[in-house]
């Protein structure tokens, strides 16, 4: 017995080695790239977020300095400011209208794959610089909107892009009409909860909203959730749009000032790389403390049904 | 048919179960249109904004902000024919740099990220459990936070105004989103074909491309359709590594319109910004289907 569970575990060994060599052959392209492309810049960028660097002279230690000089600037502060509305109102509106469209979208009814290619569509050029600028005239003064608003009969619509107030909305909107790939994830998930579960509440007499908060909801819970964090993720490093619609300015008045954008302008158009590597460090933190936080909350509202 | 519905059958048997589900479809004919007309309502707000831009790409752009319709008189090729040689170089040239960079970056994902899906769903090696765990948790990472060194790594390499900085950390697997894609999927196919091509003597190079990639198409064009469309609308990165106009993709032409004529020439932007957008719509038109098994399958994007 012994001498056969020895055997077993000599080839069990033997073979764990050769696959090792196999394995790590196998994954040397994605190594190196983690290691040069990923994780060595992560440590630079942390190196470097202490350190005053402009390209032109090598690196000068600073301590912690450039933090320090983070926590009084007001454009910084003001360009969380702007995206953390722009991420807490523009990722829950996308979810929910995703979730919304997908419910309406039931197995068996007729158009579905119409539908769902035609809500689908945008989101795949939603990123793109063509429908940022189409944004930047849609929502110009004299842009489309403007133009149906005036027929309409309202003489002084809002500038939109122009006005500080709303310029910001513009780009939440652009983010919502996005909404096609999380419901096609969503519409993939409804896929999964068996008919019988509605059938057997629908003989219970439980109502549409009822067999939606009991049943569906729950259910999806863990693919609302999973969505939730990777949208508010991406969310955060939005940067196309804003650099679009308002020209690279991030105007009017810094209204649109996109954390990204103001740390691209930072190490790219000023050259004050120690700061922006400072800057991403905060991001890291910022979005790392905030996934944590949602799968904290996440223990109250997600339900695994295993 | 009939028999078995007029007599009285058990609870459990098929017709009885049916019969509520189907009623309650028919039965609401009402709710049925004003659901209909919601969607038709909402697919029209959707899609208008890009019916109505490829529609003012044929007017003059003096009339472009005057018509919020989509009336089709007094239409006119001439912003295509001025768009497409309003720049440094004729627009060929920059769709010619974004298909090269796209094709590259699509070769680099293909190659490196099926490699390693390989070793991570069928190869049992030491530090598998952390390195897996990496690899998902930089499908997470800010790219921001890597973008200051690399552009310094890249600077040093010369490799700014080159390609390279977009095409190379795709051929080193940087886009773990599809190691993971190619992950869950192999981990769907049956173990049994590897182990009869092992015990035919394969090796496990050979059981990756002879078994394991033949069966892995859908997967890899699911990689290859967002691999071009995420590389064909990229901006932040072509920006940060193209600055001389020679190297410019599509999305940094389409901004210069910005630069050089400001608001004036809509109609010119509009014609190209369709024109780019073009081979974005024809990947959907004929990848739908992997697009939306690829998001099904790992949940993301």
């Amino acid at each position: 017995m012994s001498a056969l569970n020895e055997l077993s575990r000599l080839r069990g060994g033997k073979q764990e080695s050769t696959d090792n060599k196999a394995a790590y052959l196998f994954l040397l392209p994605w190594l190196i790239g983690l290691l040069l492309i990923t994780i060595g810049p992560m440590i630079a960028s942390l190196y470097l977020s202490f350190t005053d660097y402009s390209l032109l002279a090598p690196p000068e230690w600073i301590g912690i300095k450039n933090y320090v000089r983070m926590m009084g600037d007001a454009r910084l502060l003001n360009s969380l400011r702007v995206t953390f509305t722009y991420v807490f109102v523009s990722t829950p509106l996308q979810l929910a209208l995703a979730l919304a469209i997908a419910v309406l979208l039931n197995r068996g009814m007729r158009g579905l794959a119409f539908y769902r290619s035609v809500f689908y569509l945008p989101s795949l050029m939603g990123s793109s610089v063509a429908i940022a600028l189409l944004w930047r005239q849609i929502f110009g003064t004299d842009g489309l909107v403007n133009q149906i608003l005036r027929g309409l009969g309202w003489a002084n619509p809002p500038g939109w892009i122009a006005d500080p107030s709303t310029a910001l909305y513009t780009i939440v909107l652009l983010h919502v009409w996005t909404f096609g790939s999380p419901m096609i994830i969503f519409l993939a998930g409804l896929r999964q909860i068996p008919t019988m579960y509605y059938e057997a509440a629908s003989v219970d007499g439980a109502s549409k909203w009822t067999q939606f908060w009991r049943i569906t909801m729950p259910l999806l819970s863990p693919i609302i959730f999973f969505n939730l964090v990777l949208q508010i993720i991406g969310a955060f490093q939005s940067f196309t749009q804003a650099f679009i619609v308002s020209g690279g300015q991030g105007g009017p008045s810094d209204s649109t000032m996109f954390y990204s954008l103001y740390l691209y302008q930072k190490g790219f158009a000023q050259l004050d790389m120690g700061y922006a590597a400072a800057m991403a460090w905060l991001l890291v933190l910022i979005v790392g403390a905030l996934t944590a936080v949602n799968f904290i909350l996440s223990k109250f509202w997600v339900f695994y049904d295993d | 048919m009939t028999d078995l519905a007029n007599q009285p059958v058990p609870a459990a048997t098929t017709p009885v179960v049916r019969t509520p589900s189907k009623r309650r479809r028919i039965n609401n004919p009402v709710m049925s249109i004003v659901k209909h007309a919601a969607l038709i309502a909402a697919s029209v707000m959707m899609v208008y904004p890009l019916i109505w831009m490829i529609v003012s790409s044929f007017r003059p752009t003096d009339t472009i902000f005057r018509n919020s319709g989509l009336n089709l008189t007094g239409l006119t090729t001439e912003n295509y024919t001025f768009g497409w040689s309003a720049l440094n170089y004729p627009f060929s040239h920059y769709l010619i740099n974004s298909a090269i960079v796209v094709i590259g970056c699509i070769i680099g994902n293909l190659v490196s990220c099926s490699l390693a899906a390989y070793a991570f769903a069928r190869l049992k090696f030491t530090g598998r459990p952390i390195l897996f765990g990496i690899m998902l948790l930089t499908i997470m990472i800010p790219y921001h936070v890597v973008l200051v060194p690399q552009y310094i790594l890249f600077q040093q390499f010369n490799w700014v105004n080159t390609f390279l900085p977009l095409v190379v950390p795709k051929m080193l697997a940087t886009d773990s989103f599809f190691v993971f894609l190619m992950v869950q999927f192999i981990r769907g196919l049956p173990t049994e074909l590897d182990e009869a091509a092992r015990i035919d003597g394969c090796g496990h190079f050979s059981i990756f491309t002879r078994i394991l990639l033949p069966l892995m198409v859908p997967a890899l064009a699911t990689t290859t359709i967002f691999t071009f469309i995420w590389m064909w609308n990229d901006f932040l990165s072509s920006l940060i590594y193209l600055t001389s106009p020679e190297t410019y993709t599509v999305p940094l032409a389409l901004r210069s319109f910005l630069d050089s004529s400001g608001q004036s020439n809509w109609g010119a932007m509009f014609a190209m910004s369709v024109v780019s957008l073009i081979p974005v719509f024809l990947a959907f038109l004929f990848g739908q289907r992997f697009l939306i098994r690829g998001i099904a399958t790992t949940g993301i994007k």
